[in-house]
């Protein structure tokens, strides 16, 4: 089989304005370096409150709130141009409010690594419970909670961290170690709290896909977390950990890294895993990263913006083998950044579109939309970073047309046809092109398009192994719907040609 | 432009003649190409990494100017560049590059 169904999705937003204004590495390293200097002393003016969060076109549109037509049509800034009537929960998942992933957070934590205030535990708990994806059992595992002075004790003698809700301390991440800085509260929280925006994640991807989470067989995780300990700092595995919360008993896991190149090459290793058969469906899945909240601050502080990077950001997606019924994702032309493919944007942007087009014989007008680094412009642009999404469509028309596919001229038709804006929070591995799935197998299913590539690209060098970036990339189309063909088995067309001879055989007589 | 950056133009400076220096930008964006330019030139504007108040007055050039591209080879040219030089914007880049030469470098090619 050379191409898996995509059966189901999830997107879902955590807005955790306070645990990035104390853990977002950019305020929190400023902090720890600088002490309390203006920019931090500013930033508290800049937080969105939760209602704006939900307002906030480029949230709607991660969660399937809204169309990326009608995200198109918002009014820009989007900022300044709220949306009146938007929601918590969208087609595809929610943005939960941070009182709430704090619960989350200490439903997740199975080593009393996390304590919250009980006052503060049972408040949540009550809202928690409306949730339509938090289940008893997983509601079970928040804790009752424990006293306020225990908890001060705990931060003041003991190392933990404080966690805030409106500037209070409403619990603690405590140490996992006396000397072990993997196991030191900053890590643990960070680790645990992308577990958990996983989790949440496969919860929305298990009632979207109409699927109980004992049928899950696999779970590949794809953050850019490393949880491990002093003697192996980055042994995972929150692959595991998140089927275990999703009550996804029959299910393994395993993690695959490639910082922002991740979602896509585990995306290819599950569903090779899937088209072999060696899986029966497989999941694909990534929590957050609480240091990337509020990255850009300071930029935005300076050019008096609100600090729009305050949501972690997490996505799930279930893949099936192809029996027609779903768009598929195909194996037989993927983009591969190679070892020596080169540095130059010409020839990584070649690898990853021109080749795998070639191999199907295709032309760049052949896909509907390309999907790469879908970073919200509203964020990035202030920074200094430019339009990313904007910037790698441009590369593609560039290539498209020294591949005399198109004209000079006809650039930025392409560009605007072809690309897309950008919708998704800079955390890194979520903007790399799968925000994208769930919005292209819609316009598939409903015919609006044909084809379209989901490209992934990752900074290896930020990690001081290799020089070298990654990237990789595939194709997401309609089902041919011949796969449920090739899946016959040569056993069973044995035995058909068997009884069409004793047929005939029997005919003869 | 970052820390480690900074602090190789910086080791660069000292270890050879400024004089026979130049530093080629390849930055995608026009403001951050001129802030680069000014912080090899005229020392870091942001007051933030070593080449801070360090004013080395070095030769800067964008990679799009026509001194810089005469000295290409026109083949790797056409492989590394000249896709870029369609997504980008040579001309406000040079321009920016060129302004901050003009006004702070001490050297020239």
């Amino acid at each position: 089989m050379s191409s898996v169904g995509i059966k189901g999705y999830a997107y879902c937003l955590n807005h955790t304005p306070e645990l990035g204004l104390h853990y977002g590495n950019t305020p929190y390293i400023e902090r720890m370096t600088r002490g309390e200097t203006e920019f931090l002393s500013e930033l508290p003016k800049h937080l969105q409150a939760y209602g704006e969060a939900v307002s906030y076109a480029p949230n709607q549109a991660y969660i399937g709130g809204i169309t990326l037509d009608e995200y198109e049509a918002q009014p820009q800034p989007w900022y300044e141009n709220r949306m009146a009537d938007a929601m918590r929960y969208g087609k595809y998942g929610e943005i939960m409010p941070e009182d709430e992933f704090l619960g989350l957070i200490d439903i997740c934590d199975v080593f009393d690594l996390i304590w919250l205030e009980k006052g503060f535990a049972s408040l949540v708990k009550e809202k928690l419970v409306q949730d339509p994806v938090i289940s008893e059992t997983i509601l079970a595992r928040l804790e009752t909670g424990h006293d306020q002075e225990d908890i001060d004790s705990e931060i003041k003698d003991h190392k933990a961290m404080p966690l805030y809700i409106d500037g209070n301390v409403v619990g603690c991440v405590r140490s996992g170690h006396e000397v072990d800085e993997c196991l030191f509260p900053y890590v643990l929280l960070e680790n645990i709290a992308s577990k958990a925006g996983g989790v949440l994640s496969v919860l929305h991807l298990l009632k979207n896909s109409a699927i109980s989470p004992q049928e899950i067989d696999f779970v590949i995780e794809c953050s850019e977390e490393g949880a491990g300990d002093m003697n192996q700092r980055a042994g995972g595995n929150f692959a595991k950990a998140i089927a275990e919360i999703a009550g996804c008993v029959n299910a393994s896991g395993c993690d695959v890294r490639g910082f922002c190149a991740g979602p896509v090459n585990a995306m290819i290793a599950a569903a090779s895993q899937v088209a072999s058969g060696a899986r029966k469906n497989c999941i694909v899945v990534a929590g957050g990263a609480i240091p990337k909240l509020y990255m850009n601050g300071r930029d935005h502080v300076k050019k008096g913006l609100p600090a729009l990077e305050d949501c972690l950001g997490n996505f799930a997606i279930l893949l099936v083998p192809d029996n027609g019924e779903y768009p598929v994702m195909r194996l037989d032309a993927l983009g591969k950044h190679s070892v020596g493919t080169g540095a130059s944007p010409q020839a990584v942007t070649s690898a990853l579109t021109w080749e795998p087009l070639q191999k199907l014989g295709l032309s760049f007008q052949d896909v509907n939309k390309y999907a790469a680094e879908l970073h919200t412009p509203e964020i990035t642009l202030p920074a200094g970073a430019g339009d990313v999404p904007l910037a790698n469509a441009k590369m593609i028309a560039a290539l498209a047309v020294m591949k005399k596919q198109i004209e000079k001229k006809d650039m930025m038709a392409f560009v605007k046809e072809k690309g897309l804006t950008g919708f998704a929070h800079t955390q890194g591995h979520i903007p790399s092109g799968v925000p994208f799935v769930g919005h292209a197998c819609d316009a598939i299913r409903d015919g609006k398009m044909k084809r379209v590539m989901i490209i992934g690209k990752g900074s290896l060098f930020l990690a001081r192994l290799t020089n070298l970036s990654d990237g990789a990339s595939f194709f997401i189309e309609k089902s041919s719907g011949t796969e449920a063909v090739g899946a016959i088995s040569k056993d069973e067309i044995k035995n058909m040609i068997l009884e069409v001879l004793s047929e005939i055989s029997e005919s003869l007589k | 432009m970052d820390l480690q950056n900074q602090q190789r133009i910086k080791d660069a400076a000292e270890k050879y003649n400024p004089e026979e220096l130049v530093v080629i930008l390849g930055s995608s964006d026009a403001e951050g190409a001129e802030i680069y330019a000014e912080t090899v030139a005229n020392g870091d504007p942001t007051f933030a990494g070593p080449l801070a108040g360090v004013q080395l007055g070095l030769c800067v050039y964008d990679i799009f100017e026509e001194e810089i591209r005469a000295e290409a080879d026109t083949a790797a040219w056409e492989e590394q560049i000249s896709m870029m030089e369609m997504v980008l914007d040579p001309e406000a880049l040079s321009a920016a590059v060129a302004a901050m030469r003009k006004e702070f470098s001490k050297y020239s090619l």
